[in-house]
């Protein structure tokens, strides 16, 4: 692997930019590995490079069915904010901010994370306390996040309408300045690219189709479309596909998985500067540096593992984001598309042991899971190595559904369920 | 958009005048106080959320304003068979001549 440096931008530039090379290995499957990750997204891959780099643990592989980045980490809105109600949820998603800030240089990779600011809008009196309360919450917990008056909240965003006869008239808005955006793709290309030099095997078109477990109970391995491969350690970090994976050791999890989907229009010049988010109307919008307006719409009501979602879903959500910026109304969409995300009870993630020895889940994040990725994979990666939880992860385990002890975001998360 | 039949209704309608209530069979038990913590989490909170056939619960609210059960493929999406709330859950080899 050759860094991206001004000396070798140079070089590379004389001779046509021929000596990249391949930014990860595309190795065969090994007989064992110390560690196993199942799924290759931002969080699988972002967990196996911690291993390696934090933890010295050097034969890992990571198992991907499709390719790698090719889930939800590729079809999120790549929103990030660690506004969160709760002291639990607060420590993760800004232990996660905190990573993303440096997370360029770590990587050596330009993950193009923006603060532009992401900016949650209350329509009516409910919203404007409920968001209140989170800006005393947060600032309790050394998170960033400040209330703006409507005029205010024009002027971050010029092409938000504060009128009062508007359809959902702006009341306020929670401004949490830290937030912003990153590239999706460029997070697990880069994980990727590091994890692999340091020895890392990503097997991509590789299914897991099984769990296999010794009579006393610990994980021995996986059984794959590439042949059985024995492990000491599995971690499944699969999304919405992770209840299937844990049928597979006799682990039956608190979740469910429906579609969630979300549309680019026609790409613009430069006219929208931050992120906003509405809970009330359930829309959300940013820019990318391409110019496509990118929006978030709803999940489908009920299970589903189609990867795509009703077409009434996309609808409401446009008809908020007309309303909001009546300057899109003529606007063309170009894609939209489906991703299955994994829903807990108490909407916050599980990042676990499990009653199987030697078995660990990341999974749970439900709508909004890459915000969370650098810190998700972080706290994960300590969690397989030392065989115990971070302490910025001890809450999120599987037994607080059995314990009574939730961490219920349900009303603080960004999307109604 | 999805075109579900409302057994008593007995019309195919929009999935708009619907709402997912989701599992189906699942039992509720007669005093809460005696189920363990474990039998508790089973009730309340696992879920089977499988990838294949659902049998789920669904209400037709803005129509008859009644709960009934359906079977439906998680992946194609597709209702395999719609029935009546306290009817019994249909046995595994119904479901899998349905999915023949």
């Amino acid at each position: 692997m050759r860094n991206f440096n001004a000396f070798n931008l140079a070089r590379e530039a004389m001779r046509g930019h021929k000596g990249w090379g391949q930014q990860w290995r595309n190795p065969e499957p090994k007989k064992s590995y110390d560690v196993i990750i199942v799924g290759a997204g931002g969080h699988g891959l972002g967990t196996a490079y911690y291993l390696a780099k934090e933890h010295g643990m050097k034969n890992i592989a990571v198992l991907e069915k499709g390719w790698l980045g090719g889930g939800n980490t590729g079809r999120n809105t790549t929103i990030i904010r660690s506004n969160y109600l709760y002291d639990e949820s607060a420590g993760l998603y800004n232990h996660a901010v905190n990573l993303w800030e440096t997370l360029s240089q770590e990587l050596n990779y330009n993950v193009m994370f923006s603060q532009r600011g992401v900016m949650m809008l209350a329509h009516n009196v409910h919203d404007v306390q409920s968001a209140q309360r989170h800006i005393h919450a947060n600032r309790l917990n050394g998170v960033d996040n400040e209330w703006l008056t409507p005029q205010q909240a024009k002027e971050y965003c010029p092409p938000l309408n504060i009128s009062k006869d508007a359809r959902y008239p702006v009341m306020g808005a929670a401004l949490q300045r830290r937030g912003g955006v990153a590239r999706h793709d460029a997070v697990a290309w880069g994980y990727a690219r590091q994890a692999s030099a340091m020895g890392v095997d990503i097997i991509q078109n590789c299914e897991v189709t099984g769990i296999n477990r010794a009579p006393s109970g610990e994980v021995t391995g996986v059984e794959t479309t590439k042949g059985t491969i024995g492990a000491k350690q599995v971690g499944v970090v699969a999304a919405g596909h992770t209840s299937v994976l844990m049928e597979m050791a006799g682990v039956q999890m608190p979740l469910e998985s429906y579609p969630l989907q979300a549309l680019v229009s026609e790409p613009v010049k430069p006219v929208f500067p931050c992120v906003v988010m509405s809970n009330a109307v359930h829309a959300y919008i940013s820019q990318s540096d391409k110019g496509e307006l990118v929006i978030g719409a709803g999940t489908d009501s009920y299970l589903s593992y189609s990867q795509t979602g009703s077409m009434h879903i996309l609808q409401h959500t446009l008809d908020a984001i007309v309303e909001l910026y009546p300057m899109f109304n003529r606007m063309k969409m170009l894609r939209t598309w489906g991703g299955i995300v994994d829903v807990t009870p108490d909407r916050s993630p599980i990042l676990s042991k499990t009653p199987v020895k030697g078995l660990y889940v990341n999974c749970g994040w439900g709508t909004g899971g890459f915000k969370a990725t650098p810190g998700s994979a972080h706290v994960f990666a300590h969690t397989i190595a030392k065989d115990e939880p971070h302490a910025i992860n001890a809450g999120f385990t599987l037994e607080r559904f059995r314990n009574g002890r939730l961490i219920d975001e349900a009303a603080a998360a960004a999307v109604a369920h | 958009m999805l075109l579900i039949h409302c057994p008593y209704c007995k019309e195919d309608r929009p999935e708009l005048e619907f709402s997912n209530a989701g599992e189906a069979h699942i039992v509720r038990p007669k005093d809460m106080s005696d189920m363990s913590d474990a039998e508790f989490e089973k009730m309340f909170f696992i879920r089977e959320n499988p990838k294949g056939v659902s049998l789920e619960r669904w209400r037709h609210t803005h129509g008859c304003g009644r709960f009934f059960n359906v079977l439906r493929h998680t992946v194609s999406d597709k209702f395999l068979k719609v029935y009546e709330a306290g009817e019994p859950r249909p046995s595994d080899e119904e479901i899998a001549e349905l999915l023949k």
